[in-house]
């Protein structure tokens, strides 16, 4: 039996209240913390029209750029996206493409969408978990019946990410901030100086209602489905020894794995892909999966460490172990084949309807990007290559520090240059966030872990599992 | 030992000793080939017959006798390719993927998912090579040093990343394959009575001696052809699907493709293993290997890989319409209703809603239920490429230059040809090699045999 102790019950919640504290010192001080550019924007923020607004934004960072040698790529990029905005027939509605009047909601943004960053980060934990879970079952895995418990334990957590996605999402409708380009005020009304085309033209899909509508489903379904596995499992266990729920719980499993298969895609599409509204890419839903994925296998190859080495898991041995490795070392590959996929045919083909995306993130986020890539991709195979690392402890963890300091970036990446433009950093909400929900994941998951034992009585397959060897 | 639980059924019926597996594999090695062989190989051998016929008058006349024309450059010769391609997926991934899952369900069909590979790829080939044109310069798509002027392939062209992919493909899939084959040539050999019998398989077997370092060799070999072949399974229709996506054609270039048709590409593969060896099962009386269970993980596998995807043709669909571009969304309304709408439609029908049957267990444990879907799920399969390929291009940026494609009996002909040859081939094999691995399968006689399994106790405490 797991015990939370005191000492740990209390690291949690502190690590939760200094994240909440920090966000809200993040919150309060938006606007005006780090670079010039800030004080700027929010001035120009006030200003009436929006057209005008962008463009002498636009303007004056030009004249900005000619001053200060940093800033010189950015100027490029802003002559380019506005001789675009010329090409796509936007007409005078300069501020179209997410980048002239949106950027300049960007310092605005700037505390929402790194809340939205790690909300994210942590619901891929949480879901990529659940996935895993409801793989077992569906798979008739034997080998990871004695890890299931662990798994449970971390995939209930999903709840509250997805009550963060509501609250991003409840605010955003009511205009508190502008992380979803297309929410804002007038942006679908022909009328409006902030009309655009392009984005009316997807109103059936991104409009507050359904948005949030799909939200709440995704909270029921995926939530709904990490408590039903959970309570079935506790059910068993109270079962007269030899009887299994194995195949209830594998119908389950698959029926989750089914909506899954739909909501995984549009949820992506819904919380990232929407931010940057004109870009499309097929790939994207699928692309998220893997991040989310590879960054739970990570947690949950961590967290069985940590158990096993507390001696609180003994029927797991090394060869769990390596399996792990092995899943976390597979998908970063995976993750990186849809990368390349999705990156290359947007670099090769090279229509001004898809590059947009990249060039904002080969423009300002330039050494993120390609640091991320080297955390997610080389670095796991470099580590992870050899059968004998993914059996020793030092070496996962430092492929897991790579891997989930790699994931973060990436979602940085995928979140920041569409909401806050250049207005990007690290800071307090950053971190104040990445805080309030690991302090939050701890908590929940030791609680979890402590109410139940960690072994399943009558699970099918536990056997297979105890006696699983190489 | 190896222990397993209860709830797995096992993976070879009856009280099997190993003798019994030795005599069953090589028993149609052994003996003369049932009248059923001799027809099906009979009516196979004609339409490789027609096919080769068609083949060579489409090289001594010129591709113009096949159907194309200037709107749509490419048809079912491309069409063709992509569908055996495709096939050939399922042979790597049983043999590859499971192996590094563990699934013990894949050494009764591996041997002949292989083959199939094998087989199939080697039709794949055909079509760009008779698509050439001048079939006897074939050899220029290889980057050659060569004093003919300027003739030097084309790095940055998918098409030529596809030479590559094919190439490096067949290769690992037949020393995979070959290497497995070993030790059953080997058993082969050491049965045979006639002697220039005996002489052939001693040949192919490489002298087998079965000495306990040759087994680890051997485990370690296909432990490390497993590792290499896993990334072909992704990469070789990644790469055929790059022959489409690169492009700016609408309908052609979207991001989802180098996952999809990978994705496709396994489900058209395991539909074709099972048809293969629903037959072989049934012709050979393997049963007791080829289970009724094996038939239902192939079910599950084509449910659940076709339902990926009908994910992304809804996905396709979708962003076409969310994505604003008016080509975009024109190439997708026009493949659903234009005067194409008919193959869509058959693509949708076999591919996304047939496998959907698969849910119920009395239909995926049902022979000819299941004979039945993995044909039409093929069919599908090549209506999906076709609609790719020929909906995407019959009506380009120019109205007064949309046509319509319609075959001739030279396309026709070349592609029951390559059936053919498939077959004839495949059919060779069933007669020649032991189509169930059979040193594999005696490693799970005492963990998943019928009877072996009635005897553990209900834990396994041994």
């Amino acid at each position: 039996m797991f015990v939370f102790t005191k000492k740990a019950k209390l690291f949690a919640m502190t690590l939760t209240l200094v994240g909440l504290v920090m966000m809200v010192i993040g919150f309060n001080t938006s606007g005006h913390e780090a670079e010039s550019h800030d004080a700027h924007a929010t001035e120009m923020h006030a200003t009436e029209t929006h057209a005008e607004h962008a463009e002498e934004a636009h303007v004056a960072h030009a004249e900005e750029a000619h001053d200060e040698a940093m800033d010189a790529p950015h100027a490029e990029e802003a002559e380019a996206a506005h001789a675009e905005h010329g090409a796509e027939a936007h007409g005078e509605e300069a501020h179209a493409d997410g980048h002239g009047g949106h950027e300049d909601h960007g310092a605005a943004n700037r505390p929402w969408s790194a809340f939205l960053v790690n909300t994210i980060f942590f619901l891929g934990i949480g879901i990529g978990t659940l996935f895993f879970l409801a793989i077992q079952y569906a798979a008739q895995a034997g080998w990871s019946a004695g890890i299931l418990r662990v798994m449970e334990s971390v995939a209930l957590f999903v709840g509250i990410p997805l009550l963060g996605m509501l609250f991003l999402a409840i605010t955003g409708n009511m205009d508190m901030h502008h992380i979803w380009h297309w929410m804002q005020d007038g942006i679908m009304d022909e009328t409006s100086p902030n009309y655009d085309a392009i984005i009316a033209g997807k109103e059936g899909y991104l409009n507050d209602t359904f948005f949030t509508l799909r939200t709440v489903a995704y909270l029921v379904i995926w939530a709904g489905a990490a408590f039903l596995l959970r309570r079935n499992s506790l059910k068993e266990d109270a079962l007269p020894e030899g009887q299994t729920m194995f195949f209830t719980q594998r119908k389950l499993a698959a029926t989750f794995i089914v909506l899954y298969a739909v909501t995984s895609s549009t949820s992506a599409w819904d919380w990232i892909m929407s931010i940057d509204t004109h870009w499309f890419s097929t790939l994207f839903g699928w692309y998220t999966f893997a991040g989310m994925f590879v960054t739970a296998l990570t947690v949950l190859n961590v967290l069985v460490m940590y158990l096993r080495v507390n001696n609180y898991l003994p029927w797991v041995n090394d060869n769990h172990q390596h399996d792990l490795g092995k899943f976390m070392f597979a998908f970063s590959v995976f993750w990186t084949y849809l990368w390349f996929s999705q990156y290359m045919l947007i670099w090769y083909s090279n229509i001004p309807e898809e590059t947009p995306y990249y060039l904002a993130r080969f423009g300002e986020y330039k050494t993120l990007f390609i640091t991320m890539l080297v955390l997610n991709f080389i670095m796991p195979v470099l580590v992870l290559m050899s059968r004998d690392s993914k059996r020793i402890m030092g070496f996962i963890l430092m492929a897991a520090v790579f891997v989930l300091a790699g994931h973060w970036m990436d979602h940085y990446i995928m979140i920041m240059p569409g909401s806050v433009g250049y207005h990007y950093g690290f800071g307090w909400v950053e971190i104040g966030g990445f805080l309030f929900y690991a302090g939050l994941l701890l908590y929940v998951v030791q609680r979890n872990l402590a109410a139940a034992p960690l072994r399943m009585k009558n699970h099918a397959l536990i056997h297979e599992s105890k006696l699983f060897h190489q | 030992m190896h222990y397993e639980s209860n709830v797995r059924e096992p993976l070879i019926l009856g009280d099997k000793s190993y003798k019994d597996i030795t005599v069953d594999v090589a028993r149609p090695v052994e003996t003369a080939a049932p009248r059923a062989w001799w027809i099906v190989f009979s009516i196979s051998l004609v339409m490789f017959l027609w096919g080769v016929g068609c083949i060579l008058y489409t090289i001594g006349t010129g591709i113009g006798v096949w159907g194309l024309n200037k709107t749509v450059g490419w048809a079912w010769d491309i069409t063709n390719f992509v569908w055996w391609v495709g096939i050939g997926h399922a042979g790597t991934l049983i043999s590859a993927v499971l192996l590094l899952f563990r699934q013990k369900w894949r050494m009764a069909i591996n041997r002949s998912a292989e083959a199939m590979t094998i087989f199939s790829v080697i039709q794949a080939g055909l079509f760009p090579l008779i698509h050439m044109g001048r079939i006897w310069m074939g050899y220029w798509v290889f980057p050659f040093p060569n004093q003919y002027g300027s003739l030097w392939v084309n790095f940055n062209s998918p098409l030529l990343w596809d030479v590559f992919a094919i190439s490096t493909y067949l290769t690992v899939s037949t020393v995979f394959w070959y290497t497995g084959l070993i030790p059953d040539f080997a058993m082969i050999r050491d049965r045979a009575i006639n002697p220039v019998q005996k002489h052939i398989y001693r040949i192919l077997s490489f002298g087998w001696g079965g000495k306990a370092k040759a087994w680890q060799r051997f485990e370690e070999v296909s432990l490390v052809l497993a590792g290499l072949a896993t990334p072909l399974v992704l990469s070789v229709h990644t790469i055929v699907s790059m022959d489409f996506a690169t492009s700016v054609i609408p309908g052609w270039h979207t991001t989802i493709f180098p996952p999809y048709f990978v994705a496709g590409a396994i489900f058209s593969g395991f539909a074709m293993v099972q048809t293969l060896l629903l037959i072989v099962r049934k012709i050979f009386k393997m049963e007791d290997y080829i289970t009724i269970q094996h038939i239902e993980m192939m079910n599950i596998v084509i449910m659940v890989t076709g339902s990926i995807v009908g994910v992304a043709y809804i996905t396709e669909l979708f962003i076409a319409w969310y994505s604003g571009v008016e080509y975009e969304q024109y190439a997708f309304l026009n493949r659903a209703t234009g005067p194409y709408w008919w193959a869509y439609w058959s693509m949708m029908t076999c591919n996304v809603f047939s496998p959907q049957f698969m849910w119920f267990k009395k239909l995926r444990t049902n022979l000819i239920f299941t004979f039945l879907i993995s044909i039409v799920v093929n069919i599908g399969m090549w209506f999906e490429r076709f609609v790719i390929i020929v909906t995407s291009l019959h009506r380009d940026y120019l109205p007064s230059s949309w046509s319509m494609f319609s075959p001739t009996f030279v396309d026709i002909g070349i592609f029951i040809g390559t059936i053919g040859f498939f077959f004839v081939l495949f059919l060779l094999y069933a007669r020649t090699f032991p189509v169930i691995a059979q040193a594999e399968l005696k490693t799970i006689l005492k963990s998943s045999g019928e009877s072996q399994k009635k005897h553990h106790d209900p834990h396994g405490a041994h």
